[in-house]
């Protein structure tokens, strides 16, 4: 009677023992991409586990990118958060603030032995993730920059030709328009290309303290004559239908695609959504450049999301998230990364590979996006924004525009009370920050 | 001589309902007084620095425009949606109880959408209400107009009270065709003898006969629409445009789990419970009196 139960017992242990031997260390990544790039991810993380034994990546999707970034700290806060996780650029300042909360990547790899050339990324891309001391924090994962999209066929029915400055845009804007079309051009994720990148790619602040990089206590000044005039001239040129707003996000998207405009400003990662429906020539350019406030181009600023490190884990689990990071940032995935979904590659290595196979010649154009990010070297108002509460503020600054859109508040005044408000909302971050 | 009953003391009540008083407890008691503990702090996502200020975070609410203007929009749209859905429901009820053929095919139909999830019965709404692809804005421009909720505020508005009010009916339909049909039918007869028409006999009698089912229904829908329209809205508009729906049940969400601001956004849920318990204490007290039984 005795001796099955110890045999079984025995066995038990045993299995568990091999068990043990065989598993893996695991490491768990969770992120925000669906369909399509959720697929993706899980090629990159399988890829990754096939290539070595010790070490195995769990992906997990969860959800959009505020819920991903909810359900990591809501584990964090009961001590179950995963190793990775994947956080939209927003969200950079909340998780800069968590500093017992967050393992930035480069210390994790120096101290997991994993080398780290930093000078190997795009400076641009990197540099919204770095410390004012260049430590680099979270490693890009996705990366887009907004880019002007232009409708070839009706630009060369209007005859007019692609445009390189504001100028330029208005005066194709009026062919267009007077050619028949409904209206000249349009954007999206207004706060993002026509508050953030204008100003970078002017090289003006946003806000002090180097755009908040260099302390909490940062104040907005965007509501500067350059922004503020520009904004008027586009609210005054509604009139004669040389800009139409059509929402927040990506929303006017369907404008630029069904022909309704013929120019659209928004991220060049909208590149396979356009290819598929637009029935029509198309291309991208950098985006304009106002002659009134500079001579030349600085460089745009980009969006999408990183990947943070949590805090409370093994070193050898570091160990294989650092051998992950090193994968993930190599040529071959980057370049198959950047061609399947349009996003940026990190390193320049991976867009020299996409130039090697020949993708820019097959699909000209897409380089662009590479091409305005690495324009010069990032000013401390052109390497990014820090800024908390700022998908609070995003919302704030939709609000305000949408006000000018309709009529109902000058661009001076809209922009004073956008940065009022968002102060307050800057204040309200410094304080829980501390 | 005295009679006394001794009931023996048992634990057996105490053990039965001590699962409804262990659930009370875990779900509601305990999460509202982490709720009021958590009004009192200023913390970031992560909590790891915490500052505890009293009553600042109410302050703030205080005089914070934003927020003042979403108690109006909610006393609003809680008023319109009850409204809405109780006399729809009435009208249906009316003539549901009046029908003769088909009873059971009317009722199952008319009780069918509360069978429906709020987050379902909003995507359903955003597709007939879609600006690019709906049925309505195609029709509403033969009207001359231009119907565009992402843009605008007021139509943003009506749609969401009409979609939470339409999900709102069929509840409120049940409970009024129950207590039509427990009307005496000797009453309505009377009334029909001495010559009152169906309209006379729905006010002068059935009305005021059901008046504690309306009673019962204004709590619920209040209820309802300060706390369950929260999937309606997350579906059709998400607060925009310009927090033109944005009531404070989803304000609670969007600056607690969108923005992570918990202080503010707990001591916006602690106002929310003391005001539905406010409104409950008011709606007993005064309210009631005036229902006849």
């Amino acid at each position: 009677m005795k001796a099955p139960k110890t045999l079984f017992s025995a066995a038990v242990a045993l299995a568990m023992t091999a068990g043990a031997v065989v598993a893996k260390t695991e490491v768990h990544w969770w992120h925000a991409m669906g369909g399509t790039n959720g697929e993706r991810v899980d090629k990159i993380a399988a890829d990754f586990n096939a290539s070595q034994s010790e070490y195995e990546i769990v992906p997990t999707y969860k959800g959009n990118y505020t819920e991903t970034m909810t359900a990591a700290i809501a584990a964090f806060r009961a001590g179950e958060q995963p190793h990775l996780v994947q956080v939209f650029e927003v969200g950079t300042a909340t998780m800069m603030a968590a500093k017992g909360a967050v393992y930035p990547v480069e210390q994790m790899m120096a101290d997991s032995g994993e080398p780290f050339d930093g000078s190997a990324y795009l400076p641009a891309v990197v540099s919204y993730y770095q410390t004012p001391e260049g430590q680099l924090l979270s490693m890009p994962f996705n990366s887009s920059t907004p880019v002007l999209w232009y409708n070839a066929d009706a630009l060369k029915a209007a005859g007019a030709s692609v445009p390189t400055t504001w100028d330029e845009v208005e005066t194709a804007a009026k062919a267009l328009v007077a050619n028949g079309m409904d209206c000249g051009y349009s954007f999206g994720w207004q706060s993002w290309v026509m508050i953030e990148n204008f100003s970078a790619w002017h090289d003006i602040e946003i806000g002090t303290k180097e755009n908040g990089f260099t302390g909490f206590d940062t104040e907005f000044t965007f509501n500067n004559d350059h922004v503020a005039n520009r904004l008027q001239a586009i609210a005054d040129s509604q009139k004669d239908k040389l800009f139409k707003y059509g929402g927040r996000r990506g929303d006017s998207l369907p404008m630029f695609t069904n022909g309704e405009c013929g120019m659209w400003m928004n991220s060049s990662a909208y590149y396979g959504s356009i290819v598929k429906q637009a029935q029509f020539e198309f291309g991208q350019t950098m985006l304009p450049l106002d002659t009134g406030v500079a001579s030349a181009p600085q460089n745009s600023i980009i969006g999408g999301a990183t990947l943070w490190a949590l805090q409370g884990h093994e070193a050898d689990e570091y160990k294989g998230l650092s051998k992950f990071l090193t994968y993930l940032s190599s040529s071959d995935v980057q370049a198959w990364w950047h061609q399947e979904t349009g996003y940026v590659p990190i390193t320049s290595a991976a867009g020299d590979v996409s130039e090697g196979q020949g993708f820019y010649k097959e699909n000209p154009g897409t380089d662009t996006a590479t091409k305005q990010l690495s324009l010069n070297k990032p000013t401390p108002n052109s390497r990014g924004l820090r800024f908390g509460n700022f998908v609070q503020i995003r919302d704030v600054i939709n609000e305000e525009m949408e006000a000018i859109w309709a009529g109902n508040k000058t661009a001076q005044a809209a922009l004073d009370a956008a940065v009022e408000r968002g102060n307050k909302l800057l204040r309200k971050f410094e304080r829980s920050a501390k | 001589m005295l009679k006394r009953v001794h009931f023996p003391t048992s634990p057996l009540p105490y053990f039965l309902v001590a699962p409804q008083v262990i659930i009370t407890l875990i779900f509601f008691i305990w999460p509202a007084t982490q709720a009021v503990y958590q009004s009192f702090l200023i913390e970031d996502a992560f909590g790891m620095s915490t500052e505890f200020v009293w009553f600042e975070n109410f302050v703030y609410l205080a005089t914070d425009e934003i927020y003042l203007d979403s108690f109006g929009r909610t006393i609003f749209f809680s008023i319109c949606v009850a409204f809405l859905s109780m006399s729809l429901a009435l009208i249906l009820a009316g003539f549901a109880d009046r029908v003769i053929k088909g009873t059971t095919t009317y009722r199952t139909l008319l009780i069918w959408p509360y069978a429906v999830a709020p987050v379902l019965a909003g995507a359903l709404w955003v597709f007939m209400f879609n600006p690019t692809l709906g049925i309505f804005p195609y029709i509403l421009e033969f009207l001359g107009v231009d119907w565009n909720h992402y843009l605008n505020g007021s139509q943003a508005m009506s749609l969401v009270i009409i979609a939470a009010a339409w999900k709102q009916i069929a509840y409120n339909f049940l409970f009024y065709l129950a207590a039509m049909q427990s009307i005496p039918r000797s009453l309505i007869d009377a009334a029909a003898i001495d010559g009152a028409g169906p309209i006379r006999r729905f006010f002068d009698h059935i009305f005021p006969m059901i008046s504690p089912t309306t009673f019962f229904l204004l709590v619920i829908n209040a209820v309802y629409a300060f706390f369950d329209t929260f999937g309606i809205i997350h579906a059709i508009t998400q607060g925009g445009p310009a927090n033109a729906t944005s009531i404070l049940v989803y304000k609670v969400y969007n600056d607690g789990f969108v923005g992570l601001d918990l202080g503010g956004s707990a001591a916006q849920s602690v106002i929310l419970m003391f005001l539905v318990v406010a409104m409950t204490i008011v709606q007993f007290r005064y309210i009631e009196r005036r229902v006849e039984y």
